[in-house]
């Protein structure tokens, strides 16, 4: 492929871009794709209550982003939060405790898949309401540059919560007042079933600039796209020169919600979803990985033999936690 | 008490108070529309850019939502905002914000964060602002957990809630009523402070038991003096904050006069005077001679013409003919 051929390239080119932070990424993106594909088994066999939003599929934006921030950073979320978490550093255990609603979880069991934080990995939260996060990002910015430190703030978000009205309000601010927040707007081509092109008039990035926001696209598929991305908008943000805005172009393979696989609600087709499944960017970035020398496919293999023993040790964890105290209910409504 | 004291506005209550936490916590900003260089439309911010720069003292564009959205962030990650909006009627654009982050966030993460906001709101009718500038939301806030609902009724209290609320952990919805801020009254000096959920007692009588929020306690008061006049010496409580709510000074003056009015200015349906009255006669029931009487802003949108907007309000002439029924 061609894309194969370009990312190749530019791993070669790049020295300061070692094996160790290009395996790193492949072992977050199969960290990933191990969880979700988890969760699906464990959501299907109803051990999971409640709503499932897999980000599967999309693993190359949520890492390509995290591996240029620091610990520091803060990112905030969306309902299809778990990619993100893992990425920034989220530990399996916690986040699959929290899953199945168990006092081990990251929010003892009171938020569930979309509410996730763990502010020790500045993840501010998974948030349940679309855009939701976008004003939080956003403080954040804000916070770090009254407070003069040196924390950038990455607000994720969909094509969908393009169109709310919050993005607007906040990214209008941050760009006056120049703070450190990079946007990135998820175009997973659906707003839950309807197709991007039918919900957005232009385009993010146009609507970006009209703001004097900066914008570049990436293949959303290839990690080394993202991530070079990523560092110029970083990179933005540590400097003072204020926010920027990347849009990343993927696809969710398991649908906006898991009651939403195939073609049930009729807005897609198997055509549809198989052609981006063979675009699968765990598989691209193993090709490059292993044109460019940087591993072979037992090292891969080894790794992802690893991960899974790492994910099925975590959901095991989960499943044998105790549920919360009856007692919690009343707890935490007030500081 | 022997705290020394000035007599002033509420306007210069709150202003004060303001000066004094943002020079107390450096973690303390606050932001808003026109609240830095026109010192706020109501004039209550005056002096604060100067003082403590554009840094903290943030000039926003009109947008309820991003204020408040930008708010939240800043309190998860080290600051302590305040937020102005202009009118309550105004929160609703915010309401997102305020109800399902703000609100929510410390409880739906165990703990793992809080959010110390006060979102200083104008609220009340009697201006002539027509029914997008004039109501009185706090019933609206005050049904949602994890927020704190003060409405202050005097200068003293104005100051000494408003530096509480800076201090708390906890998103705290600050309602000012317009109409009360050039009254004036004793504003104590210094660092004085007035408990969040803590009633407080205006007048002792042994008839009945008027229960009045913000603004309301002065049509109360006059309504106290007409009927004194004949005889009927009322009790009257100003709650302070509505969340948390003091419920035990309540019940302990529905039981010690047996009658109840409770006034409010917002709407009457489902309002703040139903949940009071629900949580006295569930505690005080055996000792009440008559039903809870209720008194809120009549249920129609806010009307312009002041002849119509004035029958709205609650009046101490309405005030005095309900307690009068009352203890008949």
């Amino acid at each position: 492929m061609d894309e194969t051929k370009s990312t190749t390239a530019v791993v070669e080119t790049r020295s300061d871009w070692p094996p160790e932070l290009l395996l790193a990424m492949y072992e977050r993106m199969v960290v990933i794709r191990r969880f979700e594909d988890t969760v699906y088994d464990v959501y299907s066999r109803g051990i999971m209550p409640g709503l499932a939003h897999l980000y599967t599929g999309m693993e190359a934006v949520a890492v390509g982003i995290c591996m240029a921030l620091n610990e520091s950073d803060n990112i905030t979320s969306t309902h299809r939060g778990h990619g993100h978490l893992l990425a920034k550093g989220g530990d399996p255990k916690r986040m699959f405790s929290e899953l199945l609603g168990k006092s081990s979880g990251y929010n003892r069991g009171k938020g569930g898949s979309m509410h996730i934080v763990d502010m020790s990995l500045g993840i501010l939260g998974a948030n349940g309401i679309v855009g939701g996060g976008l004003g939080i990002a956003t403080g954040a910015g804000l916070s770090a540059k009254v407070r003069h430190e040196n924390r950038i703030s990455v607000a994720f978000f969909g094509d969908g919560a393009l169109n709310e009205g919050l993005f607007y309000e906040v990214a209008n601010m941050a760009s006056l007042w120049k703070l450190p927040v990079v946007y990135v707007m998820e175009n997973n081509t659906y707003g839950e079933y309807t197709p991007a092109d039918k919900s957005t008039a232009g385009s993010g990035p146009a609507r970006a600039e009209a703001m004097g926001i900066p914008s570049r696209s990436a293949d959303g598929n290839d990690v080394l796209a993202v991530y070079q991305a990523a560092l110029w908008a970083v990179e933005r943000a540590r400097t003072g020169l204020g926010p920027s805005f990347i849009e990343c172009e993927t696809y969710r393979w398991r649908g906006h919600h898991m009651g939403d696989q195939g073609d049930t609600y009729g807005y897609r087709n198997a055509e549809e979803i198989d052609t981006w499944m063979r675009d699968c960017p765990i598989e691209r970035f193993k090709a490059v990985l292993i044109a460019a020398e940087v591993a072979g496919e037992p090292d891969l293999a080894a790794i992802d033999r690893r991960v899974q023993q790492e994910i099925d040790e975590a959901v095991e964890f989960a499943k044998n936690a105790p549920y919360p105290e009856s007692a919690e209910v009343y707890q935490h409504v007030y500081a | 008490m022997s705290t020394p004291e000035r007599i002033g506005t509420i306007r210069e209550a709150i202003n004060e108070a303001l000066h004094e936490e943002m020079t107390r916590d450096e973690r303390v900003i606050i932001m808003g529309e026109d609240i830095g260089v026109a010192g706020g439309v109501f004039k209550v911010t005056a002096g604060l850019l100067d003082q403590f720069g554009p840094e903290r003292v943030i000039d926003t564009p009109i947008s309820e939502a991003g204020i408040v959205g930008l708010a939240v962030g800043a309190a998860m990650t080290g600051l302590r905002p305040i937020v102005e909006i202009m009118f309550n009627d105004f929160t609703t654009l915010a309401s997102d914000q305020i109800v399902n982050q703000a609100a929510k966030l410390r409880y739906m993460t165990a703990g793992q964060t809080q959010i110390p906001l006060v979102i200083r709101t104008a609220m009340g009718a009697g201006r002539r602002a027509a029914a997008q500038h004039s109501q009185s939301l706090q019933a609206w806030y005050s049904h949602i957990p994890g927020l704190k609902v003060i409405m202050p009724s005097n200068p003293a209290d104005a100051k000494g809630l408003l530096k509480s609320a800076i201090r708390d952990d906890n998103p705290v919805i600050f309602m000012e009523d317009k109409m009360t801020y050039n009254l004036k009254g004793p504003i104590p000096e210094g660092d004085y402070i007035v408990p969040l959920g803590e009633a407080r007692t205006h007048r002792q009588g042994d008839a009945a038991t008027i229960i009045c929020t913000s603004s309301m306690l002065y049509p109360a008061q006059e309504a106290a003096n007409t009927l004194a006049n004949v005889g009927i010496e009322v009790e009257i409580i100003d709650p302070r904050c509505l969340s948390p709510l003091d419920d035990a000074t309540l019940i302990r003056s529905a039981i010690k006069t047996g009658h109840v009015l409770i006034v409010d200015e917002g709407y009457q349906s489902y309002g703040v005077t139903a949940e009071i009255a629900a949580r006295i006669q569930a505690k005080a029931f055996d000792y009440l001679d008559a039903p809870i009487y209720r008194l809120g802003a009549a249920d129609v949108p806010v009307p312009f013409a002041p002849s119509l907007e004035d029958l709205t309000i609650p009046s101490a002439e309405k005030i005095v003919e309900l307690v009068k029924e009352l203890v008949a």
